[in-house]
């Protein structure tokens, strides 16, 4: 502004001093000799007068330029400005109108045009909504599949690039920061990384070899399956199916193409690990048992073959019978023991309303015990969560003991529910049981499974998280067993609750035509980049005096959009104390930060997080500080390129004066919510960025390499922390 | 001269009655209840046959044959292995390993006689 204020002062300066002169010129040669004489003559005697001449001449124009500018200039300038941030970017944002009334006119006129744009704009926005909607709905609908899958689901391009992943997956793959003393940095999953930092590439490579062989010989739905050891004593069993699309669509004898590949895991680490247990049970059963009935049977043959041994022989080879037959016994009872905990450790409780477990308690007790049974009371709509097989056969077994030792011979059942529990009771008339009997029945094995477990009738229940007593109350003619099962709500699976909210975010099938990755991210355009826009807040503003971080969020933006479900957010414990005047800042208190990791494994962890990405932060030059600071301590860089909204903001709108985040936020319309969280601030600069993407583009910056060069270039550049 | 048995297993009890089996049958027997003590039974009782467990401490019953048949000076010892393991897989070993016979547990007496008299020869 000053430099065109001191241009347009110089050019009025000379304009009217050109003026003067000229007028003196034209009157000098336009007189007779002798007046010409006279003139100059005058002129000369007036010469002491030309500096204070010259200093009016330049007061005036200087106040004139002032004019120029203050009317003209800044005010058109201005409208330049706000013009172009309501085509690029912001449709919403008016012009304001100051300066002469040509301009005032000039923006008002802009600001119609504006309103008329912005309505054109959003009747065509409401239109490709309407047109987007029934693709969008399918597209939910698959993501709400696969979400409610039980199986961990991930897509992949044929670069290994992620496309898709439900909830499972991610619960899967959930890396986060782990607690100290923890070595391995996390892997995360995330649209747009690479399959490879989950699963070892070997591994992959070859499923995909088999797989391609399989789509070249015609076969039309191929799939491999593989384990995959993940982590310290985890397996997951994967199956993989590939994605195919005809190259030349249509064109007869085109041949099948892999453009990429479903993978379905899950965790067999329990599962193996049982399946392991139960074959070594079975294999040592087997084993000795051989070699049991091997000392036996020689013994026994030697018995027969040789009657004429002496007799202190023969009463050594029947010792032997007898220990061995003894030996034998002891171990099918190890085996049992053990058979019956493997059994326990698998243990599958499904939901199942509380009558219908009646129901089927209530057809065995009178099919296999002869009992009449009715119900007296039942709350249908009660719903446990219990393995119906093994709570059946606990149950069955009191009413077993009660018929055959008490002589009953009718039960009847109440099923009630309370807030957070349902009472199952089990009731009759016909004896009462003394306290010590109906104790011991709940804690004696239950003959499940054929006898091959040791289960009580109290351990059940534990299992379950229920309690059980018995009940004989002298004023009722009823004596009861009560048992309490905690509540289960129905229609939801209680292990699992997908967020629906974030749903939509976890595909991005625009991937699947992402160019090939490994160009010099330097010049790539904005548009394509991968980015993890990030923040910290620290404990105080000066990192050599030993300030330090206590909190790093980010967000990352794939194919142009913000992914919200795919955040860093972890507060580190600074090993220092946090004034009050920081704590009022960020709302962090000190005892939030006990028991949180220090700073080295989670900025090994937000590498990992940021890999392959260009960082964005606004003021990003504070935070690098910080980080930089830290590089010898933790061994970690950041070697990515930086972008910095504050000076990308300095850049595209050098006029407008403030670029402190929130007025940013405002001049782009955007929703300031969770500020000064690391995180919140993370995203609101995601926001931001992305709006100044199509702005740079409007000037001519189109790649990174443009980008980290015109942001050099400004001003704000010099400020070092 | 009698013919020489080793009797290797840390089962006492089958031990005990294939002891007596061999002695009836007019064999010479001494019997190790582990790999080493077999090994070292091998160099000094010089058997004609080796009754040996697979599954054994200290060094079981395979690495057993692997050090006689290593030996060239042994060349001439029969194996019969005796195992609870009855893997067809693990009989294979047993034979590609250099053993001569594979029993499984539990077997009958008499037939192991007569593998040990067929190996032995007249």
């Amino acid at each position: 502004m000053t430099l065109r204020f001191i241009g347009a002062w110089i050019a009025c300066f000379v304009l009217c001093f050109g003026c003067v002169a000229g007028v003196l010129l034209a009157l000098h040669f336009g007189l007779e000799p002798v007046q010409r004489v006279r003139f100059s003559e005058a002129l000369l005697s007036a010469g002491g007068l030309l500096p204070l001449l010259v200093l009016v001449l330049l007061a005036a124009t200087g106040f004139l330029a002032q004019w120029l500018t203050h009317a003209y200039f800044r005010p058109l300038r201005r409208l330049a400005e706000g013009t172009r941030l309501i085509a690029s970017s912001n449709p919403g944002f008016r012009t304001e109108a100051d300066g002469m009334t040509e301009v005032r006119r000039l923006a008002q006129a802009v600001n119609l045009l504006a309103e008329q744009r912005e309505s054109a704009m959003n009747d065509v926005a409401v239109r490709i909504a309407q047109a987007h909607a029934e693709l969008d709905e399918e597209r939910n609908r698959l993501a709400a599949l696969m979400s409610e899958l039980a199986h961990s689901v991930v897509v992949c391009n044929a670069e290994g690039l992620i496309l898709l992943y439900n909830q499972r997956a991610r619960e899967l793959f959930s890396g986060g920061v782990r607690k100290v003393g923890d070595r391995a940095p996390p892997a995360y999953i995330g649209l747009g990384r690479s399959l490879f930092s989950l699963i070892e590439r070997d591994l992959v490579a070859h499923s995909i070899d088999y797989l391609g062989s399989r789509v070249a010989q015609g076969e039309p739905q191929p799939v491999a399956a593989f384990m995959i050891a993940s982590g310290p004593g985890r397996l997951l069993r994967a199956r993989m199916a590939p994605v195919t699309a005809t190259a030349g669509a249509g064109k007869p004898g085109s041949a099948m193409e892999i453009t990429g590949y479903v993978l379905l895991l899950e965790d067999a680490s329990e599962e193996v690990a049982l399946g392991e247990r139960r074959d070594r049970l079975q294999q040592r059963l087997l084993e000795n048992a051989r070699a049991v009935l091997a000392s036996i049977r020689a013994a026994a043959e030697n018995l027969l073959n040789y009657p004429d041994a002496d007799a202190a022989r023969r009463q050594q080879f029947t010792a032997i019978i007898n220990e061995e037959a003894h030996r034998l016994g002891a171990e099918l009872e190890h085996a049992t023991r053990e058979y019956s905990d493997a059994i326990k450790s698998h243990w599958s409780p499904e939901q199942i309303r509380a009558v219908d477990l009646v129901e089927l308690i209530r057809r065995r007790i009178e099919s296999h015990y002869g009992l009449a049974t009715h119900a007296a009371e039942l709350d249908t709509d009660a719903w446990v969560n219990v393995d119906s097989y093994t709570m059946m056969l606990a149950v069955c077994a009191l009413a077993r003991r009660l018929a055959e030792e008490w002589g009953v011979r009718k039960v009847r059942f109440r099923v009630t529910a309370a807030a957070r529990s349902v009472h199952l009771e089990l009731e009759w008339t016909e004896a009462r049981l003394p306290a010590a009997t109906a104790l011991a029945w709940e804690g004696a094995p239950l003959d499940l499974a054929g006898g091959a477990d040791s289960l009580t009738f109290r351990e059940v229940l534990q299992r379950h998280h229920g309690e059980s007593w018995y009940e004989s109350d002298p004023a009722s003619e009823y004596s009861r067993f009560h048992m309490l099962l905690p509540l289960a709500a129905p229609d939801r699976p209680p292990a699992f609750h997908p967020s629906r909210d974030s749903r939509p975010e976890y595909y991005d099938f625009d991937l699947f035509n992402q160019p090939d990755q490994t160009r010099e991210l330097d010049d790539l355009p904005l548009r394509k980049l991968t980015y993890t826009v990030f923040d910290t807040e620290t404990t105080g503003l000066d990192p050599s005096a030993g300030d330090e971080i206590i909190s790093i969020g980010a967000v990352r933006i794939v194919n142009g959009r913000l992914l919200a479900s795919e955040i860093f957010d972890q507060l580190v414990d600074p090993q220092r104390p946090i004034t009050e005047a920081s704590a009022r800042i960020h709302g962090i208190r000190p005892e939030m930060l006990q028991g949180q990791p220090t700073l080295k494994p989670v900025l090994s962890a937000f590498h990992r997080f940021c890999e392959d990405t260009a960082l964005v932060g606004h003021n990003a030059a504070f935070d690098l500080r910080f980080l930089q600071l830290k590089e010898e301590a933790t061994g970690v860089r950041f070697t990515q390129p930086v972008l910095d909204t504050l000076l990308l903001s300095a850049v595209l709108h050098g006029d407008l004066e403030s670029h402190v985040l929130e007025a940013i936020a405002e001049r782009y319309g955007i929703n300031v919510v969770g500020r000064h969280t690391a995180v919140g601030d993370a995203i609101v600069t995601g926001e931001i960025f992305l709006r100044m993407i199509p702005l740079l583009e409007g000037r001519g910056i189109v790649t990174l390499r443009q980008a980290r060069e015109a942001s050099q270039r400004t001003l704000y550049a010099r400020v070092r922390y | 001269m009698n013919q020489r048995i080793l009797i290797a297993d840390d089962e006492p009890n089958i031990v005990i009655s294939l002891e007596f089996v061999m002695q009836q049958s007019g064999f010479e027997t001494r019997t190790a209840a582990n790999g080493d003590e077999a090994l070292k039974a091998v160099a000094e009782f010089r058997p004609h046959l080796l009754l040996l467990d697979v599954m054994m401490p200290v060094r079981n019953g395979y690495e057993v044959c692997q050090t006689v048949r290593d030996n060239p000076a042994l060349k001439g010892v029969k194996i019969v292995m005796l195992t609870a393991k009855g893997r067809e897989l693990e009989v294979a070993k047993g034979l590609a390993i250099g053993a001569d016979a594979y029993v499984t547990k539990p077997f009958a007496t008499q037939e192991l006689l007569d593998t040990v008299r067929r190996l032995l020869g007249p």
